[in-house]
């Protein structure tokens, strides 16, 4: 957190000095490790293991926040005797279908009653106990080398600091999640909280830190494939509005589903948008499955994909798999590049490592591309959204130079231009573009307004006042609304997200500062934060509350419930929507207001988190029979990944796991051009513990080569005892190589992309790719260059077994 | 010239060295002349991310490396090497090796994993120390180096001549030349902001507020209190560096909190400032041009006989 958000980290330092325990579990000794009270290293891609063993830690002793759990999660949910665990299943559930590597959960439903004892052996509380029995302080030290005593403090610490007068909270930044089994390490880390009550209350949650000032902004609007605004998602194939609505889950608050996206059609087709046509559901774009970035990679390998819009992306650097991104980038018809500079992105046809070793003749690139200069955001006027979904206005400050424009007013001047060039055309295909509001008041110079993008997403009421609450929206096209969970960001007229009372002013939790969505709501479920009648679980974490006299919810923040549903309100017969919740459910977009300890849908990989190793590992499974992910993606049948995965073999025999530096940004476009930047951290660098320079005799300050199955890179040498070797009983020590990821061939400070040394495996939910866990070698030495740097390669997948890396289209 | 008319170390003035109630007033700035500010750093804090660096530079208008000049030093993650012309912030990362703690109840700051001792991983931010007592200005023969109203020292550089002696008067090693235009340059603790009533642009930069400034009086305090915790805390070896006005150089306008001893971040242990002989320089100097003198007055009495 130190290294990749300093700013942020400025809570955590003032929390230690108001007595917070820091604990930190990273496989390097970090920045942030030289701050916390704890760093205890851990081999990369043992989290579910380090974590399942804090859950059976938490249940084999009782510490469980019984009210809390009883009240709150799913655990009283009885499931069906069909259903299989991992457990029994050498590390699969029910219902796996191992040509399609697929799973039905059909047999993971519930029952639909309840054990409120918690008692029956099929209850969700007793299946998780069993389930993480194995989970035990012996398992951490075997997967993750970390010894009971360390593991002890860590478990310790965390059942101290929960309860009902403490609460812990789990931070973790995005690397977290990239792995093939990402998301389930969320879960666990979730399990955990809502066992020791931790959700829903403050000082508790589990936060994530996006990589970049506004990717929540960019996923709540969204910039997402399989996602509409306010996270509807996307139509599928034959859809129509009934059918897709059916399949949304109506219960809590999504049970206001149609009105959330007829008023998202209304804002986005106007007048065009009635009844009679569905308000134009027909005009959304359907999806099939995988449109992610990864696949849409090797669509353009295969030719299927003729132009691509880069706006502040460079996969050339920043994507798994360089070397096929590259090859994609080359084999489009056009490319528009939209950046504040020339990024490798834009100049791979004459600088890429595939130029340099013959597989990509500059002259048969076929790609036309055009680069655009782009305005940075403090030439702009926008909003920042934080991981708090707290929106923050910023005005600009000046304009930008040049030609350089925002991305805002490129889309409307380009929206504009198309649509110019079909005015007047009668193919139906046409109208979706035609029939779009886009009619943006303009600032002075030309540039469209970004208030007046913000107030659209806020949305109207039928007589044309901004809304101040998603409350008000209505299923019958009276309300335009471009995202339901931003109603209220612009109540009253006025931008809200501009607000800047200072703290001295307000209260801590500053209500006044920006607007948060929902509702301007700085903690999602905070009814949580009461006990199931209403009173604050203890003085010190009071928050939110039910005021008997008032007849209403109130209390710090703005309370995440029907304001005037009591606590003891129970669902009459029939009742649907938020009203077949009662007044004791706190999680209002949960169909049954549960917390889900077991997630019975939308997940791809299993209802509870289960370990797998990575796609390369030098261990095996220690836990199941089953390996690496069973449902991870792959694009194995495809040529071009074909074999790209090493598994165990020994010719790869240590991990590389990449990460990001305090004084670069990304892939680099934004901090290797400026000099202040480039010239902290002006070289890539490996980081090997002493033990694993002493084996390869590697040098401080010298070269070294890194070589995986796809690609060679090299490095400068940090030997640091911050790297140490983990020690796993019975296997002896693993040595973990440390890389950041900033560097590429443009740009004041230059150096090889360390994500060329990545295979495409992703999360089989959100389609991340596993960029902490690789094997390779290392040796002393600079690389070879030109076309020796992939024989190098290839001389490494002929030991293990792998057959050349293909030519590619185009070469 | 007599003693009577130079500078004197002792009695009320201490314009060279220890204790120095008022320096401004004793660079002869009036009465009313703001309080003395300085820079608390607290190395306890710091998270390594060179902002005030970045900061300083671009306030500055500090000018950039030369093109192809950028390489790793391989120091930990220092890539900046040690304040100069050109750097007038230096974050400094120091990795030991230490003992283990035999009480697992206190770990900070150290890893958990034991084997062959624990981790350590310091970073302090350093910064010309502003001495009350300041060889630079001392010696300084061109009027170039001032003491301002707020205390501090700077260069003024359309005064400056590029002489140097200031670049080995300092005990730190702070003040540098410019290798193209052969001036000293160093900190000026944001001299131009302090007139504007703004914080220097390192403090103002540091997210963990690791870099204080403020009144010295008032930061000394509160260094104090800090000291009590982070040495409660079990870091009985913390101590401040800088803070006390009997020291070497009368106590400085940047001061530090450190967890380990000076020469391990680089700095000198007991620093003095290098003019603090200069009176009974010159007393001997005066000596040995009195004798000349009289030597000579009686070689040419003897030749008139």
């Amino acid at each position: 957190m130190a290294e990749c958000h300093p700013v942020a980290f400025q809570w955590v330092v003032e929390a230690k000095a108001r007595g917070a325990t820091v604990i930190h579990v990273d496989p390097r000794f970090t920045r942030t490790s030289a701050l916390a009270d704890l760093h205890v290293p851990t081999r990369a891609g043992g989290d579910i293991v380090f974590l399942g063993a804090l859950i059976n830690h938490v249940l084999s002793g009782g510490h469980e926040f019984t009210e809390y759990v009883r009240a709150y999660t799913n655990a009283a949910d009885i499931l069906p005797a069909e259903f299989t665990d991992a457990e029994d299943g050498g590390g699969l559930f029910s219902g796996y279908d191992p040509d399609t590597r697929t799973y039905d959960n059909s047999s993971w439903q519930p029952t639909g009653e309840r054990d409120e004892t918690l008692q029956h052996p099929r209850c969700v509380f007793q299946v998780l106990k069993r389930h993480f029995s194995r989970y035990t302080p012996d398992l951490v030290e075997q997967v993750c080398g970390i010894g009971p005593a360390e593991f002890g403090r860590v478990a310790d610490a965390v059942v101290a600091a929960s309860g009902r007068e403490k609460t812990t909270a789990w931070v973790y930044a995005v690397g977290w999640t990239q792995h093939s089994t990402g998301v389930q390490h969320i879960r666990t880390a979730s399990i955990l909280q809502m066992l020791l009550g931790n959700m829903g209350r403050p000082g508790g949650g589990i936060l994530a830190l996006r990589g970049h000032a506004n990717i929540q902004g960019a996923t709540d609007v969204p910039t997402l494939f399989h996602l509409l605004g306010g996270y509807l998602p996307m139509p599928g194939p034959g859809e129509d509005m009934a059918t897709y609505l059916a399949r949304i889950p109506d219960g809590g608050f999504w049970g206001n589903k149609r009105k959330y996206l007829v008023s998202m059609l209304k804002a986005w087709f106007g007048d065009a948008a009635t009844a009679d046509n569905d308000f134009c559901f027909g005009y959304l774009p359907r999806i099939s499955g995988d449109h992610g970035t990864y696949r849409t990679t090797l669509d353009m390998i295969d030719g299927k994909v003729k132009g691509f819009f880069l706006l502040g992306e460079n996969p050339a650097v920043g994507s798994a798999g360089g070397r096929l991104q590259r090859l994609a980038l080359a084999n489009l018809d056009w490319l528009v590049v939209k950046d504040l500079t020339m990024i490798e992105s834009a100049s791979f046809w004459q600088d890429s490592p595939e130029v340099a070793g013959g597989e990509l003749v500059t002259e048969r690139i076929g790609t036309e591309v055009f680069l655009l200069p782009a305005a940075a955001h403090v030439e702009k006027d926008g909003s920042f959204t934080n991981t708090q979904r707290l929106l923050q206005w910023h005005a600009k400050a000046l304009d930008p130079p040049g030609d350089a424009r925002s991305d805002l007013a490129f889309m409307y001047d380009l929206g504009n231009r198309i649509r110019a060039r079909l005015a007047g055309s009668d193919d139906p295909a046409d109208r979706p573009v035609l029939d779009l509001t886009w009619d943006y008041p303009e600032e002075p110079g030309g540039d469209p307004s970004a208030e007046a993008v913000l107030a659209e997403l806020n949305g109207y009421a039928a007589d044309g006042s901004p809304l101040a609450s998603s409350a008000q929206l209505a299923d019958d096209g009276s309300t335009r609304c471009g995202s339901w969970i931003h109603a209220g960001c612009f109540a009253g007229g006025v931008n809200q997200t501009a607000r800047r009372t200072p703290w001295q002013e307000q209260d801590h939790v500053a209500l006044e500062w920006g607007w948060a969505w929902p509702a301007n709501r700085r903690i999602l479920y905070n009814r949580a934060s009461a006990d199931p009648d209403g009173r604050p679980w203890s003085e010190a974490k009071a928050y939110v509350w039910w005021d008997e006299q008032a007849r209403e919810w109130t209390g710090l923040d703005v309370p995440d419930f029907e304001k005037a549903k009591p606590p003891d309100y129970l669902p009459p017969p029939g009742a649907t929507g938020p009203a077949a919740l009662s007044g004791r459910d706190p999680f209002i977009m949960q169909a049954d207001g549960k917390a889900a300890i077991f997630v019975a849908r939308g997940l791809q990989d299993g209802p509870l988190p289960a370990h797998f190793e990575a796609a390369e590992s030098p261990l095996r499974n220690r836990v199941y029979r089953q390996d690496a992910s069973p449902v991870s993606i792959q694009y194995a049948g495809r040529r071009q990944t074909r074999d790209q995965v090493a598994g165990h073999d020994a010719t790869y025999p240590f991990v590389v796991t990449t990460y990001r530096l305090t004084e670069h940004h990304t892939a680099g476009g934004m901090s290797r051009t400026l000099s202040r930047l480039a010239e902290l951290q002006p070289e890539l660098f490996c980081e090997v513990s002493p033990e694993l320079a002493a084996e390869r005799g590697l040098e401080n300050g010298g070269w070294a080569t890194i070589i995986t199955a796809r690609a060679a890179i090299e490095a400068r040498v940090l030997v640091t005892r911050r790297l140490r070797p983990v020690r796993i009983p019975g296997e002896g020590v693993i040595h973990q190589v440390g890389l950041p990821y900033h560097f590429g061939s443009e740009g004041l400070v230059t150096g090889d992309s360390v994500n060329d040394l990545l295979p495409l495996v992703l999360d089989p939910n959100v389609f991340i790719q596993e960029s902490k866990v690789a094997t390779c070698d290392i040796r002393p030495g600079r690389r070879p260059t030109g076309a020796a740097r992939m024989q190098l390669v290839n001389s490494y997948r002929h030991r293990a077994g792998l057959a050349d890396e293909e030519p590619q289209p185009g070469s | 010239m007599t003693s009577d008319s130079m500078p004197v170390a002792d009695g009320a003035r201490n314009s060279l060295y220890g204790p120095l109630a008022d320096v401004a007033a004793d660079a002869g700035y009036p009465g009313s002349h703001p309080e003395r500010v300085g820079f608390f750093t607290d190395t306890s804090v710091c998270i390594g991310c060179k902002a005030c660096e970045v900061a300083c530079k671009e306030w500055n208008g500090l000018p950039d490396p030369e093109a192809g000049a950028l390489a790793l030093t391989g120091m930990s993650y220092d890539n900046t090497g040690a304040l100069g012309s050109n750097s007038w912030r230096h974050v400094a990362f120091i990795e030991q090796t230490v003992p283990s703690r035999a009480d697992p109840g206190e770990p900070e700051l150290i890893s958990a994993v034991a084997d062959g001792g624990a981790t350590r991983w310091l970073m302090a931010s350093d910064v010309c120390k502003h001495c009350t007592h300041a060889a630079c200005l001392d010696v300084c023969p061109t009027g170039a180096l001032v003491r301002t109203e707020f205390g501090t020292v700077i260069v003024q550089p359309d005064v400056c001549n590029g002489c140097a002696y200031c670049v080995s008067a300092c005990p730190f090693g702070v003040i540098d030349r410019r290798d193209d235009d052969g001036r000293a340059w160093k900190c000026t603790m944001c001299y131009d902001r302090l007139r504007g009533g703004l914080e220097p642009a390192c403090a103002k930069a540091c997210p963990t507020d690791s870099i204080q400034f403020g009144p010295l009086a008032e930061l000394r305090e509160i260094a104090s209190v800090r000291l009590a915790d982070v040495q409660a805390s079990g870091h009985p070896e913390a101590r401040l560096y800088g803070a006390d006005p009997d020291d070497g150089i009368g106590g400085a306008g940047a001061f530090f909190l450190l967890l380990d001893a000076p020469e391990v971040y680089g700095l000198p242990p007991d620093p003095v400032v290098t003019t603090k002989d200069l009176p009974a320089m010159w007393r001997w100097a005066g000596t040995a041009a009195a004798v000349l003198a009289a030597g000579v007055a009686v070689a040419f009495a003897g030749r008139r006989r």
